[in-house]
């Protein structure tokens, strides 16, 4: 049994504590979080052990592991603070505001051979697992552009009064939404060698930013498009896709499908043909022992706990790998605070938000 | 309940196997008309009950019926909710204590408990949810729901949190003020039965994924099929056809070898495939199996 405890009752806490506390080999030993409310109610109706100070917590329950969904600016802190008591971590996404900091975690972590995972839990979406087995064995031959996608309905008014809508907080459509995509990015092609033409704009944040559009290229690989914007309510949840073109063919993947166009003969790839081939999340995921939202969610939790259990280090989703995304925002970033080339003469900065 | 319930996915973009497929369901029935014309032909095939969530377009839908109650003497609702997607948009925007606040009054012990950052009595908790509850149902009024159904993300979310008291909860509201059949709709069947057991809920109605592949069966086919037989509660079936990925014949052939089943709740948005649904159940529905 793992003894687990969780820091962070957000919506995606509350996630984690739900799918967690039902995990056969899982004992809860503790849950934090700074409201009050939510404390009382979830040790009242649940019956685990809360805690409402975080050092307390370590020092009393002694957890194995921790689940960190706090709001992104006091991942650091609490990350380190849990590696230092030889705590495994898994921490949501995205991990530290500075990727510095986030490579300073991974070394800290893996000095001290401790389990460390981010939840990018699109990793463990079937489709795109099919996805990255067939651009691995070069289904589509070598692979010249990419179009990573990301919309969704969350902002689509002028109201921010949570830490979302704080950029300096890990707020924002970058760090919420576009963490997405990129992370993708990194998974199937490593740390790319440069970003270009970034567009980083409010559409209706007033604090933050709502898209996020860019280039991204990767060296003996391919270039890619980042196309994000989460103001779009055509849209009934978050919605990811990749694109892939390649020599030999095409892929599109979503959450539900993957769609893949091969040109040649596909005579080394089983189940595959020439032409139009789709596999369905109903064929390609495997059932998990508890669903809550997507099967993703359960798996990621899985994975992290059986690590623990069997001290397996393969740390898919590791510190290490999460740091990649964090560098890529930060070059993004920066890319978007810089000058761009006009038509005309006068040379402007970012363009200005229309506010209606 | 009815052999065949009318479930509502296609009117609102929503394919659990392939976007593409939702988002041309989501086109074509933007209007009302669309869906309205969808479900008159269901009625006429005989389905009389449409299990539908609280999405802000079912009350046009609702507004619709209880105009012409003369058209549809014996039509029924099934009411599932929450809308999960209202809610957790809306727990990103402003937080979850933020949600909470916007879907209770702005005065009151509730507002007072928050600010002041006090602990409280099960009073509220009920008092939380028997709101939440009776603003879902709005939109229903006059209409017939003699079954009310909790979505599977909450009944899941609460069923792992171990918040076993919000199923009493809802299970007293709904029979008191609704006087309906408390339903629950989940994806994880067998874990759900033992917690209703647990708080004494007697032969429940419960709305999960049941078909041939086990697509969002969770515990897999066999305890399902452990369940059906042995245990004491009214199945709901959905998912049967598991969008789409199995063949119309094999699918219902298989659901209705299943012991135990009560009403198999499916989507279309075609005559034929309505009818084609109706004539597979009703050909392959065992007599045993047949309690109505």
């Amino acid at each position: 049994m793992v003894r687990l405890a969780i820091v962070g009752l957000g919506k995606m806490g509350l996630s984690h504590l739900s799918i967690i506390k039902v995990h056969p080999d899982v004992d809860l030993v503790g849950v934090c979080d700074t409201s009050r409310y939510l404390l009382d109610m979830i040790g009242k109706y649940t019956g685990a052990p809360v805690f409402s100070d975080f050092d307390s917590m370590l020092r009393t329950a002694k957890p194995q592991a921790l689940i960190v969904a706090t709001p992104s600016r006091f991942h650091e802190s609490i990350v380190r603070t849990a590696l230092q008591h030889d705590v495994h971590v898994f921490c949501e996404k995205p991990f530290c505001l500075s990727w510095t900091d986030s490579n300073a975690l991974a070394a800290l972590a893996e000095s001290k051979g401790l389990v460390n995972q981010v939840g990018y839990h699109y990793r463990f979406v079937a489709t795109f697992q099919e996805m990255k087995r067939l651009l691995d064995v070069k289904a589509i031959g070598t692979v010249s552009h990419v179009l990573a996608e990301a919309y969704g309905p969350v902002v689509l008014r002028p109201k921010g009064m949570t830490w979302r809508s704080q950029r300096e907080e890990g707020g924002g459509c970058l760090y919420d939404y576009a963490a997405h995509p990129v992370n993708l990015l990194n998974w199937f092609f490593g740390m790319p060698g440069s970003v270009g033409g970034t567009v980083i704009d409010s559409i209706f944040s007033k604090e933050t930013d709502d898209e996020v559009y860019g280039t991204v290229r990767f060296v003996n690989g391919p270039s890619a498009q980042l196309s994000v914007n989460w103001s779009d309510e055509s849209y009934r949840k978050m919605t990811v896709k990749i694109s892939a073109w390649g020599s030999a063919g095409r892929i599109v993947a979503d959450r539900q499908e993957c769609q893949v166009y091969l040109r040649g003969d596909a005579n080394q790839l089983s189940g595959y043909k020439k032409g139009w081939n789709v596999r369905y999340t109903t064929e390609l995921t495997k059932p998990v022992w508890f669903y809550l939202r997507g099967e993703e969610y359960s798996a990621q939790l899985d994975y992290f706990v059986e690590s623990i259990a069997s001290a397996n280090r393969a740390n898919v989703n590791s510190f290490a790998f999460a740091a990649q995304t964090d560098h890529v925002l930060s070059m993004m970033r920066d890319d978007a605070n810089s000058t761009h080339t006009n038509a005309g003469s006068a040379r402007s900065s970012k363009k200005a938000v229309d506010r209606h | 309940m009815d052999k065949l319930l009318f479930g509502d996915n296609q009117f609102f973009g929503i394919n659990h196997m392939s976007e593409e497929k939702a988002r041309a369901q989501a086109m074509r029935f933007q209007d009302l008309k669309a869906v309205i014309d969808v479900l008159d032909i269901a009625y006429e095939e005989g389905i009389r009950t449409f299990m539908c969530t609280t999405h802000n377009r079912v009350e046009a839908i609702c507004d619709h019926v209880r105009a012409n109650q003369s058209r549809y003497p014996d039509y029924q609702f099934y009411p599932c909710m929450p809308y999960a997607h209202k809610y957790a948009d809306t727990a990103t925007e402003v937080g979850v204590i933020g949600l909470i606040k916007r879907f209770t009054p702005q005065d009151g012990i509730i507002s007072a408990a928050i600010r002041g950052g006090m602990s409280f009595a099960t009073k509220d908790i009920e008092g939380i949810t028997t709101l939440l509850i009776d603003s879902e149902m709005k939109m229903f009024h006059g209409l017939k729901t003699p079954v009310i159904f909790l979505q599977n993300v909450v009944v899941d979310l609460l069923l792992g949190l171990g918040m076993k008291q919000a199923f009493k909860i809802f299970a007293d509201h709904v029979r008191s003020r609704y006087n309906a059949e408390p339903g629950w709709i989940t994806m994880n069947m067998p874990m759900l039965l033992d917690v209703l057991d647990e708080i004494g809920i007697e032969n429940p109605i419960v709305c999960s994924n049941i078909n041939k592949i086990g697509f969002r069966m969770c515990g897999g086919v066999e305890a399902y099929g452990r369940a059906l037989r042995d245990r004491k509660f009214r199945a709901v079936a959905m998912s049967v056809f598991a969008s789409g990925a199995i063949p119309a014949d094999e699918a219902v052939s298989w659901v209705c070898e299943q012991p135990n089943i009560e009403s198999i709740v499916f989507g279309a948005s075609s005559r034929s495939h309505i009818r084609n649904t109706k004539e597979l159940v009703d050909a392959k529905w065992h007599p045993a199996l047949d309690r109505l």
